[in-house]
């Protein structure tokens, strides 16, 4: 299934229905889904902001790697996993 | 460190509520027997004006909240809800719509997503058209909700399926999950009914037998494996057969509010059925005050007002001692522990009910959920 395998050229974005805000109550940026409030980690979060449904996996892979200065091989790792689980709980569209 | 995603964890302190739940109105052109309103409806004369849901909206915003379901009775019923719906997009809160679907029409549903609708959930009562519009009470049901359905994915809304599962529709629960994927739902709420308010008062109606509740919750579970990444299934499993209550309401007063469509603020649904409690009106007082300081929202907050088996309990921190309007109904007093518990000194009463269930003697008829009728007749 696609959600095991997104694939490099699609283009992962949030649908309605699913949206990143930042709670200023809270001081932190939020997940919000129906009936659903997920807090993402750092690493997560860089990697939603990117979902916009424009840019590419290959394309958040990429900046993703030069943003952190990290490993590509692992920054790939991460983006696949988390969208993959996105995929799945169908918060993200691939 | 990898990326991960956690469930938003409220601290130990009085934290800001998530969700706002607005009853807009108790008006609703169905008569479902398991609805969660009060016996007692309140009539439309009696439900807070537009500027003051506006109000309570703009304070719940300020006030933390994330969520706010737009609920009732049908919300539909009220003329303004465009003009709600506009105004909680205006200030950030994630909006959905809980609605039976009579009474919304393509055009409307248009609007409702141009003015910033996040969600809609809409309601079904069985796969089978003629057991749906019985168990609602309202023929052609069935036929208008499928056709709601397609209007809100047409206008670019996402759509949860809400499916109250009970002895009618029992054995149908999986075809129930199949016939939200076929409307297009992204996601589906199979919920075993819950004895409150009109539920309570048809629970001998609604209850199934336990082998119909397990034989049913097994095969939705594994439709949740065979259609993950198709459509989420959330599962609500009836609590008379547990052996450990549910964490009602997530802990009372700590993660939302309801308010009914006169604007008394409740810590849940039935909130008003214990005696003694002091709710607090949003039309005297405003959200922040009334989720701080209402007595009704204090009753039940932290561990003082537990009795054993709670108090001395190491799970009174996973369930907080389970419901306390069931503690009251089955066991007499809203502070003993929820009788669903196996520890309960009053468990042996749901047993009492839920094998009831098990050996049906001639079901009584539905009391439909209706407004209570005019007494004088012509």
């Amino acid at each position: 299934m696609e959600a095991d395998a997104p694939a490099t050229l699609s283009k992962p974005r949030l649908p309605r229905g699913v949206r990143l805000k930042h709670d200023e109550t809270r001081g932190e940026w939020l997940l919000l889904a129906p009936e659903r409030v997920i807090k993402p980690n750092s690493i997560a979060l860089a990697i939603l902001k990117r979902c916009d449904g424009s840019a590419t996996i290959e394309a958040i892979v990429d900046g993703l790697t030069q943003e952190f200065s990290a490993d590509r091989v692992r920054v790939e790792a991460d983006v696949r996993a988390l969208l993959a689980e996105l995929a799945q709980k169908r918060l993200v569209d691939l | 460190m990898t990326a991960s995603l956690t469930a938003s964890e409220a601290p130990r302190k009085l934290s800001a509520p998530v969700a706002i739940l607005a009853e807009l109105t108790h008006r609703c052109p169905l008569g479902c027997p398991y609805c969660s309103n009060p016996l007692a409806l309140e009539p439309r004369e009696d439900e807070l004006a537009t500027a003051d849901w506006i109000r309570v909206f703009s304070q719940a915003a300020e006030l933390g909240v994330l969520h706010a379901h737009l609920s009732g009775g049908e919300p539909a019923a009220r003329a303004d809800l465009k003009d709600i719906v506009a105004h909680c997009a205006n200030v950030g809160l994630y909006t959905n719509l809980i609605t039976s679907g009579i009474g919304l029409t393509k055009p409307r549903l248009q609007e409702l997503a141009d003015a910033g609708l996040d969600h809609v959930q809409l309601s079904i009562q069985d796969s089978v058209e003629i057991s749906a519009d019985r168990i609602a009470g309202y023929n052609g049901s069935f036929a208008r909700k499928e056709k709601v359905a397609g209007w809100v994915t047409e206008a670019g809304l996402p759509l949860t399926i809400n499916a109250v599962i009970h002895r009618a529709n029992v054995g149908r629960a999986a075809d129930m999950v199949r016939l939200a994927v076929r409307l297009g739902a992204r996601r589906v709420e199979v919920a075993h009914a819950q004895y409150y308010g009109w539920g309570f008062h048809n629970r001998a109606a609604l209850m199934p037998s336990r082998g119909e509740a397990e034989a049913a919750i097994a095969a939705v579970e594994e439709l949740k494996k065979a259609l993950e990444g198709v459509i989420v299934i959330d599962h609500v499993i009836p609590d008379y057969h547990a052996r450990y209550p549910k964490a009602c309401m997530g802990g009372w007063g700590k993660r939302g509010l309801n308010i009914t469509p006169s604007g008394m603020a409740l810590p849940c649904h039935a909130a008003q059925t214990i005696p003694g409690l002091d709710f607090w009106n949003v039309r005297d007082h405003e959200l922040a005050e009334i989720w701080t300081n209402s007595p009704a929202f204090n009753a039940f907050r932290g561990e003082e007002w537990m009795r054993e088996p709670c108090r001395s309990c190491p799970r009174k921190e996973v369930d907080y001692g389970g419901c306390r309007c069931q503690a009251l109904a089955i066991a007499g007093d809203a502070r003993e522990a929820d009788p669903v518990c196996h520890l309960s000194p009053h468990h042996d009463r749901v047993t009492k009910i839920a094998s009831r269930a098990d050996n049906p003697e001639p079901l009584p008829a539905y009391s439909f959920r209706r407004m209570k009728l005019r007494e004088s007749v012509q």
